[in-house]
């Protein structure tokens, strides 16, 4: 029985590591790429960015405090160290205005004008 | 104060009501409490550590490492609440009349036990690192605020504390009868949820694009941000703008743990017993 069992709870491990291969399609449209600053608030803090195209923000944290770049909107979420760099996925938008802030210090805030 | 009560409170809530709910699945299993302290300090450890390497960790994987790790975690803690809940699909009811050998009941208990320390361990894990990171900035900063941060964080934690408690013992007031099942389905939702969290992640590290556009948005209706759609969104994966393939692995997890269930529950028993 635990035999059994165990052939079973290893077909669905691989059931479920088969289902995080990378199934990509190679990034097929070429993303927007934006690149911001931090150090306490975002340099620059309003973004545009085309709608309908993915788009890649590159966050660099200049401070010695680890941040979490974060937008509710966006549903992105990416928590950068100190002095470090990250690069934010953002899936293609429609027109809109978007916030993003840092979780850590909600006064830091910025928009991405999506047009 | 009170920004730094809200931002470590918010990380501990997920974990806060899974530990709650592995408490309530376990209520009447011996030595429960060792297995569940050791994964909740595991857990701290390791987010200890993963805020520690946290730089070198999302360098990883061309800057996508966060986002393998969360997902990768997340995955192992959907196939240990699955294996947990196949396991009890066997063994529930047998050990609910007690009427199996003890020394046997707490052998195989102990493996049920192993997989939901992992799952607790797993989800403080993934909270807890941010708010290490989130601390340590704090203490590294100087002047007077940080001591005012750091009881703000203290108190964040205390009320995580408090929502494990209250998930735990409201999941109690359930009649024991009911009890099992409630806490089946709640378990296979929470596994969903967490395997349609990984699909986000994958996709976020743009290592998933398969049907990757949203499906609907009910972010009108119920935002994720709010403390329901939170609560939803950890209990049973509640998102207000899910992609297809998010979408596809919840009822894939689903589908899979009901057909596991009932696969093992329907064998003939090793030993006769009389239905508990």
């Amino acid at each position: 029985m635990f035999a059994s069992l165990t052939t079973r709870t290893f077909a669905l491990a691989t059931l479920c590591a088969a289902a995080m291969l990378p199934l990509s399609a190679a990034n097929a449209q070429q993303a927007t790429e934006i690149q911001i600053t931090y150090d306490g608030a975002f340099q620059p803090n309003e973004l545009r960015a085309p709608a309908g195209k993915p788009i890649t923000v590159k966050v660099k944290n200049n401070t010695a405090k680890a941040m979490e770049f974060e937008s509710k909107t966006l549903k992105v979420e990416k928590v950068i160290p100190s002095k470090g760099e990250a690069v934010v996925n953002v899936r293609a938008q429609k027109a809109g205005r978007y916030e993003f802030f840092d979780e850590f210090n909600e006064k830091a805030r910025g928009t991405l004008v999506v047009e | 104060m009170l920004a730094a009560l809200i931002i470590v409170f918010r990380e501990v809530f997920e974990a806060g009501l899974i530990i709650g709910i592995v408490l309530a699945v376990t209520r009447s299993v011996k030595r429960r409490n060792r297995w569940i302290a050791g994964g909740v300090l595991a857990g701290v450890l390791g987010a200890c550590v993963v805020a520690a390497f946290a730089g070198a960790l999302s360098q990883l994987f061309e800057g996508m490492g966060q986002e393998l790790f969360n997902a990768a975690i997340l995955g192992v803690a959907v196939v240990m609440l699955t294996w947990h809940n196949v396991w009890m699909a066997r063994h529930g009811k047998e050990m609910a009349g007690e009427l199996r050998a003890v020394g046997q009941a707490v052998a195989e208990g102990s493996k049920s036990l192993l997989a939901l320390a992992v799952v607790v361990g797993v989800a403080v894990l993934r909270e807890g690192s941010e708010v290490a990171l989130f601390l340590y900035g704090v203490a590294a900063s100087d002047g007077g605020s940080a001591m005012s941060l750091l009881v703000g964080g203290l108190l964040g934690l205390v009320l995580g504390g408090a929502v494990c408690l209250f998930t735990y013992f409201g999941l109690l007031r359930i009649p024991p009868r009911a009890l099992f099942t409630t806490t089946t389905v709640l378990i296979t939702l929470l596994a969903a949820g967490m395997a349609a969290q990984a699909v986000s992640f994958l996709e976020r590290a743009n290592w998933l694009t398969a049907l990757d556009t949203v499906v609907w948005d009910t972010s009108w209706l119920l935002s994720e941000d709010s403390i329901l759609g939170r609560t939803l969104h950890t209990l049973i994966g509640y998102t207000d703008q899910p992609t297809g393939m998010q979408l596809v692995i919840y009822a894939a997890v689903v589908l899979v743990t009901i057909a596991l269930m009932r696969l093992v529950g329907s064998e003939p028993p090793r030993h006769a017993v009389a239905a508990g």
